[in-house]
């Protein structure tokens, strides 16, 4: 056994760094046995005259750090080095804490397969393919344990060492929920002795990864996933015998003491996640995307820590420009500015951490960060992002983080500030462990050399300027550049006497001792020589350039990040439109020469001769002034559509994953549209909860939504939800028949839970009361589903349901009606009227299209009259679009109904109006222009129901978020940035920059699953039913 | 009697089924017809006020308005009414493809194999396709029927709408042979944008270009082949050729990206072909280009999103202004998958309410579809000498506010303006005791 006999009076930190050694001492024994004589290592080592950065505020000068068998025993100025400890002198050095990274996968293989999508046509896996004591859902992999599958990875370990890293928490990058992450060290050390935290974290992704489970298909469905396996973990601890042994669910609620960590990587995703936890009292860390600049405010209002990726998006080869076109003004943005994003957090005051995992070069890592600094970050900010925070997150900063006596000795030792361009990372040393990064830079070898070259023939002597270890030159009559190269300890340098072509050159190899070189080598006419060089004058190191790059001008935040996006939001204007002809949809019918008066978002009053001085004035003389548009099925703004794994997905919620930058918004507000209802898909019979939104063009997505609005949900029946295409459809149901038995079936189990939480509540009241010892009540799951269906039922949720023949719509009013509700709404509905009678008798309102048929067998019978023969029937009837293209067209399509059927005109255009305010019970507030009503009010330049009527101003709640001179003005600007980014990318070609290849802009279009879509060129259809 | 119920009720099911078997192709009409007092777009650019068009066996004899009446003649008297060339919808499936999913056995628009020279829509045009008296009755009189798929799909042939079968459907035969010419742009795999596991997928501009020379090969071979009269075996697919070369059959070009209607210059250049593009969405970018090759553009459906974000939002609406504006021969199309062809004056309505006028609108779905089909000598305007292919209108055709057509001809018959949908129509109005 080792002793330590020194003992530094008054030194506390000291003391306990003493015991801790000893109890390491003690531990020194180990299991695994020794295959030839055992080689103890004393490993104490003393880094003299060093600047020490103990942690991003502390930086102690000509400092010394002491560490011994891997941990750090004491870090000051004055320190008795022990005498069995290696000294190294550090003058000129700088040692840090190596940096942590808390999102990595490091050793933890995942056996990569690509990722599953949902097809419409293919075969749905209904159960989970693992077998053996988990949970039912493939992506939930809870038990995951990270530190059971871990190995250590030299050649990766090295890679990360290289650029400072020293500890890493690594995690199973697979699943929505991923089990456990560990802490460990990147020394190439038996996987025992890495590891410093086995069980140090839990993570989450929206991605359910390599499960080839069908469900969930869709964001929504990860997110209704998640909050559901929440619920059945709760109720898990109650050891249900109906479930019995579960080991997923175990593990989940084991292990959320742990911090969470969520995968979420887009700004609108981070929100997502931090809801999520709100919901459970869990706050993520998120791993965000390093787009949250864009709406840092909103980032910022999650509370939450994050993981921000260095990994910026390259410029891209634009010098073709039909290549250019497709590349969008918004990538190209978030090209210039995505450096600017921890400077962002920053500013924001967000904590954060790095991490280098999803570089797909490691050695972008420093250069990155320096690009971050160049944008504002601070270095010592950017210093704790990797040290400091990640540790304190994991709550490992005892461990990791700093260089404090006590910790394990993971720090790296540089020839400068870390950060500096010019800085290299000469050592990385970990768990007390040398790693050699670029030791040949310890001793600078730059500066002016004698160079005495003996040979027979006599002895010349040259001046050699060496500037680094790949660049020297000689000084004769020319300054002759010569081929070096220095290794830290081997040097070779070779050279010609003169500056001719094809002249012969003296070479040299020898070894680096100090200030002498000292070598042999081989003249000219190739005779032997000898030859040494002596350190004569210092060189002047290069200028460190980092911080001199002029920034070139940025462009702007603007919400939406696109370019049809507002410098910052509009507000709500008091504005008359004076003069206009007024299209009321009341009782007063259309107005001539009519002024409609705004203030705060609501109407305040309709009439003529109005004034108010503060208002700003619309002259709309000769125009049309009407309500707002309002699409009562649509599918724009979200992220998913369907999620069309199960035949009944009550539990997913359109409101989960909102896209409030869709450009189909902007596209639709010059179409007259104010209001969308954003519906599930119709890929199963009880799809999911829809969203009505006002088009706000800008907000964020919980603004979006329209608020105090009845919530609704979408059911579909017919060929969609029996998977038609599909020639090998294996879901339940396969016929009309199933159809109307899913719905049967399903609402049947609503019932008998709605009793089941009742009895629960009751027996748990009564036990209240009686003040008795509670009497055992089995505890009731709740159900995300079911509770859906339950709303249905007491009328506090309302069904729009997709719906094509006759037998189906009745066949459902009649299972509505035996559960004692209502089918409020029946979309699409090509054959209501043949049934307009029995809809009516039933309540439903109907939103159909004006004019589609023959697109399937189930529409062979539409006519175009149907919208006609139902209102004249009695019926409440919209005239729905269902297509991002054709909702800015839905007056037109409403006009369709005085062509075919000789509706009324206004009749006709409340039927995008009034009517499908009505079927969505918000007429109490949008759909006609009445004072006190919400301001969303459009402006024609002709009669809204013509061909030839374009929209001028669209307003919703007293904001113009189109108009049509605002739009002739972004079309320039957009032309100009876009211009003055193509130069921009070009330039950073032409400098050498790396570039990636023009990559469209791909956009997602998201249908019903319904029809075909008229995908543009870089449009990419995630719903379509394409048979082609 | 209970055998007579039956067959009542077997009569019933069938006219339910089968709805429209009254709706019949009208018979010729010999002699003369002059409709009167009308407003006559002439499809020309020239409107005429309150003039007549004579008609006699089935052409048309004059327009104008100084035209006498004999007083024996058939008389249709359309004051205050709107009166226009029958529309023409250039490139379709209509007949080849009647419910567009889920009924394969409904479809015979695309056959398998890349190079289709010899296929030939016309043989399978199926004039009982229901939604032909759909278009009827929207004033739409003559189509383009196209085969699809494949490298080239094979030959489209000009049809009148009232006809019991192909042959007499059939306006002009194999007018053009079609081409898709290769994409430039590889799409990501749907699933892999949403889940971000994108694989790299080969350089599609080699690709393209790649397969370019593979069809440009197959026409110099062609061309070589046909140089010589006699062969020791006939090659259908170079035999159906022919008509390229000698310039009788136009070459249909389905083209949408700047790149691909670039190469289909080259169609021009090497081999002299009259080039017409399909779709050419991104045309408006190279109008003036198009223009000095002479290369005629059938666009694609107006009502389309644009193709970028950036876009302006009514890009698609104002090409066909731009290529107006830079003399680009075009026509417009209806592709609309759901709505099934029917609103194609709408779809001028909408380049009328960005850039164009009326009459010009009215023209790029009439004489301009005409010219570009290889029809223009008989049909596309109300002129002197042309078939009688006339529809007159309640008001405006490009406004569905008031395109309601009241008479339609073709070869100066007049054509019934039923369909299955007006029957429903009645059907339930009759159920439901509505007027």
């Amino acid at each position: 056994m080792r002793k330590y006999c020194f003992f530094p009076p008054g030194k506390f930190v000291f003391l306990l760094g003493l015991l801790f050694m000893m109890q390491t001492v003690i531990n020194a024994q180990v299991t695994f046995p020794v295959n030839g004589v055992a080689d103890p290592q004393v490993k104490c080592f003393a880094f003299t005259n060093a600047t020490i950065v103990k942690d991003a505020q502390t930086t102690l000068t000509n400092a010394t750090l002491v560490i011994r068998e891997g941990k750090i025993v004491a870090v000051g100025s004055s320190i008795t080095i022990p005498k069995d400890a290696v000294v190294i002198d550090c003058s000129g050095k700088f040692i840090y804490p190596s940096f942590i990274d808390i999102y990595s996968d490091y050793g933890v293989s995942v056996a990569q397969r690509a990722s599953i999508g949902y097809d419409y046509r293919g075969p749905a896996q209904l159960t989970s393919n693992i077998k053996g004591v988990f949970g039912w859902n493939q992506a939930i992999k809870s038990e995951t344990d990270a530190a059971k599958l871990f190995n250590t990875d030299n050649a990766k370990a090295k890679l990360l060492r290289d650029i400072g890293f020293g500890t890493v928490l690594t995690h199973h990058k697979d699943g929505i929920a991923r089990g456990t992450g560990a802490l460990v060290s990147l020394a190439s050390e038996k996987e025992n002795l890495v590891m410093l935290k086995e069980k140090a974290s839990a993570h989450y992704s929206f991605s359910k990864g390599t499960s080839s489970q069908s469900y969930p298909t869709s964001m929504m469905g990860a997110v209704a996933l998640l909050r559901q396996t929440y619920l059945d973990a709760q109720w898990y601890k109650s050891n249900p015998a109906t479930e019995g042994v579960n080991l997923s669910l175990k593990s989940w609620n084991e292990i959320q003491s742990l911090p969470q960590i969520f995968d979420a990587g887009d700004k609108w995703n981070d929100l997502r996640a931090d809801r999520i936890g709100d919901e459970f009292g869990v706050q993520y860390i998120i791993k965000g995307g390093g787009n949250e600049y864009q709406r840092i405010k909103d980032v910022a209002a999650t509370k939450a820590t994050y993981i921000l990726s260095l990994n910026f998006p390259q410029a891209m080869d634009v010098e073709d420009p039909n290549e250019a076109r497709f590349v969008s003004l918004g990538d190209m943005k978030h090209w210039e500015l995505a450096p600017g994003n921890p400077a962002a957090f920053e500013k924001a005051n967000i904590p954060f951490c790095f991490t280098a995992t999803e570089l797909k070069d490691a050695k972008q890592f420093l250069t990155n960060l320096r690009k971050a600094i160049e944008f504002g970050l601070s270095e010592t900010k950017a210093l704790e992002a990797l040290t400091k925070t990640p540790a304190t997150v994991l709550g490992v900063y005892d461990k990791v983080g700093s260089l404090d006596a006590g910790k394990v000795a993971s720090f790296i030792i540089t020839t400068g500030e870390v950060f500096k361009e010019k800085t290299v990372i000469l050592q990385n040393w970990i768990q007390g462990d040398k790693y050699n990064v670029k030791e040949e830079n310890w001793t600078p070898i730059a500066g002016q050399y004698t160079l005495q070259v003996k040979s027979a023939n006599g002895n010349n002597s040259y001046t050699l300027d060496v500037k680094s270890n790949t660049d020297a030159s000689i000084f004769l009559k020319d300054t002759i550049k010569t081929k070096f190269s220095y290794d830290g300890k081997l040097v070779n340098i070779s050279f010609a006497t003169v500056k001719r072509p094809g002249t012969a050159a003296i070479r040299l190899g020898g070894t680096v001792n100090g200030d002498v070189w000292n070598g042999n080598g081989v003249d000219a006419e190739g005779n032997n020589v000898l030859w040494t060089a002596s350190f004569s004058k210092a060189g002047t190191p290069a200028p460190d350039t980092s911080k001199k790059k002029p920034q070139t001008q940025l462009g702007k935040i603007v919400y939406p990040f696109d370019g049809y996006g507002f410098d910052s939001l509009p507000q709500a204007q008091t504005i008359l439109i004076k003069n206009g002809t007024v299209w009321t949809n009341e009782k007063e019918g259309i107005l001539e020469n009519t002024d409609v008066l705004i203030k705060n978002g609501k109407i305040v009053q309709i009439g003529k001769n109005l004034s108010d001085a503060t208002a700003k004035v619309i002259d709309a003389t000769g125009k049309f002034v009407t309500p707002g548009i309002i699409d009562e099925h649509s599918h724009i703004a979200a992220f998913s559509i369907n999620e069309g794994a199960q035949s009944v997905t009550s539990e997913v919620r359109i409101a989960d994953n909102l896209n409030p930058e869709d450009v189909n918004i902007y596209r639709q507000l010059s179409g007259g549209v104010t209001s969308s209802h954003i519906l599930h898909g119709s890929a199963n019979t009880i799809g999911g909860q829809t969203q009505l939104i006002k088009l706000r063009w800008g907000v964020n997505d919980e603004e979006l939504k329209f608020k105090g609005a009845d919530p609704f949900i979408k059911f579909a029946l017919g060929e969609n939800v029996k998977r038609t295409p599909s020639q090998s459809n294996n879901r339940f149901p396969d016929t009309r028949m199933g159809v109307e038995e899913v719905l049967m079936d399903a609402f049947t189990r609503a019932c008998e839970y709605e009793k089941g939480c009742k009895e629960g509540e009751a027996a748990a009241n009564a036990t209240k009361k009686k003040g008795t010892a509670p009497t055992p009540v089995a505890p009731v799951r709740r159900n995300l589903e079911l509770e859906a269906l339950v709303e249905i039922m007491n009328k506090k949720r309302f069904i729009t349901c997709h719906s094509y023949v006759q037998s189906e719509i009745t066949a459902t009013m009649r299972v509505a009606e035996k559960f004692n509700f209502t089918v409020n709404t029946f979309t699409h509905i090509l054959e209501g009227y043949k049934v307009a009678d029995k809809m009516k008798a039933h309540g439903a309102n109907a939103s159909t299209f004006s004019d589609w048929w023959a697109y399937k067998t189930e529409v062979q019978d539409a006519i175009p009259h149907n919208a006609t023969l139902m209102q004249r029937v009695g019926l409440n009837v919209c005239i729905n679009s269902d297509d991002a293209e054709m909702a800015r067209r839905l007056n037109q399509e409403a006009a369709k109904s005085v062509k075919y059927g000789g509706m009324l005109e206004e009749e006709a255009f409340k039927m995008v109006t009034l009517n499908p305010a009505k079927a969505l019970h918000v007429d109490d507030k949008v759909g006609s222009l009445k004072a006190g009503k919400d301001a969303d009010v459009v402006i024609w330049n002709d009669h809204p129901l013509s061909i030839y009527a374009k929209a001028e101003q669209t307003i919703v709640d007293g904001i113009i978020y189109f108009d049509r001179a605002r739009d002739l003005e972004l079309r320039k600007k957009i032309a100009a940035e876009r211009n003055r980014l193509v130069q921009k990318m070009l330039g950073e070609k032409k400098s050498g920059g790396a570039v990636q290849p023009a990559t469209p802009s791909f956009q997602v279009v998201l249908s019903c699953g319904d029809h075909d879509h008229h995908d543009g060129l870089i449009t990419v259809d995630i719903d379509g039913n394409d048979t082609n | 009697m209970k055998q007579l119920i039956i067959i009542i009720y077997c009569l019933v099911c069938w006219a339910a089924i089968q709805a429209q078997e009254d709706v019949y192709p009208a018979k010729g009409y010999a002699g003369k017809l002059f409709l009167t007092n009308g407003t006559i777009h002439v499809g020309n650019g020239q409107v005429i006020e309150n003039g007549t068009i004579e008609i006699n066996n089935g052409k048309i004899v004059q327009v104008g308005t100084n035209i006498t009446v004999p007083a024996d003649a058939k008389v249709v008297d359309v004051k205050g009414k709107q009166v226009y060339p029958g529309m023409i919808l250039p490139v379709t499936d209509l007949g080849l493809k009647e419910i567009a999913n889920g009924v394969r056995g409904s479809n015979d628009f695309q056959e398998l194999g890349e190079y289709n020279n010899s296929i030939r829509a016309i043989v399978a045009y199926n004039t009982d396709s229901k939604i032909i008296n759909t278009l009827k009755a929207n004033g739409i009189l003559l189509a383009g029927i196209t085969p699809q798929g494949g490298t080239i799909s094979g030959s489209s042939s000009v049809v009148q709408l009232d006809a019991w079968n192909w042959e007499d459907a059939a306006y002009k035969m194999d007018n053009a042979i079609h081409l898709n010419m290769p994409s430039f742009i590889s799409r990501p795999n749907r699933f892999a944008i949403l889940t971000g596991t994108q694989q790299a997928q080969p350089d599609p501009t080699k690709e393209a270009l790649n397969k370019i020379d593979e069809i440009k090969t197959l026409f110099r071979q062609a061309k070589a082949y046909l140089q010589e009269t006699t062969h020791k075996e006939t090659n259908l697919k170079y035999e159906a050729l022919k008509g390229l070369f000698n310039k009788t059959q136009k070459l249909f070009v389905h083209a949408d990206q700047v790149k691909q209607m670039l190469i289909a210059i080259d169609f021009v250049k090497e081999f002299g072909f009259d080039v017409v593009l399909v779709g050419a969405s991104e045309c408006f970018q190279i109008a003036d280009l198009l223009k000095l090759y002479n290369i005629a553009v059938v666009l694609g459906d107006e009502h389309a999103l644009p193709a970028t974000e950036d876009d302006d939002v009514d890009q698609p609406f104002k090409t066909p202004a731009m290529l107006q504006k830079a003399g680009v021969l075009f026509a417009m199309n209806d592709e609309h998958g759901e709505s099934r062809y029917r609103n194609l004056p709408f779809n001028a309505g909408t380049a009328a309410a960005y850039g164009l006028t009326k009459e010009q609108a009215l023209q790029a779905i009439t004489l301009n579809s005409a010219k570009i089909l290889g029809v223009d000598d008989k049909t596309g305007s109300l002129e002197a000498g042309k078939d009688a292919n006339i529809v007159v209108s309640e008001g405006d055709l490009l406004d569905m506010r008031t395109s309601i057509i009241i008479h339609a001809y073709i070869q100066g018959r007049e054509v019934s303006l039923e369909n299955k949908q007006k029957q429903l129509y009645e059907r339930y109005k009759y159920k439901y005791e509505l007027k």
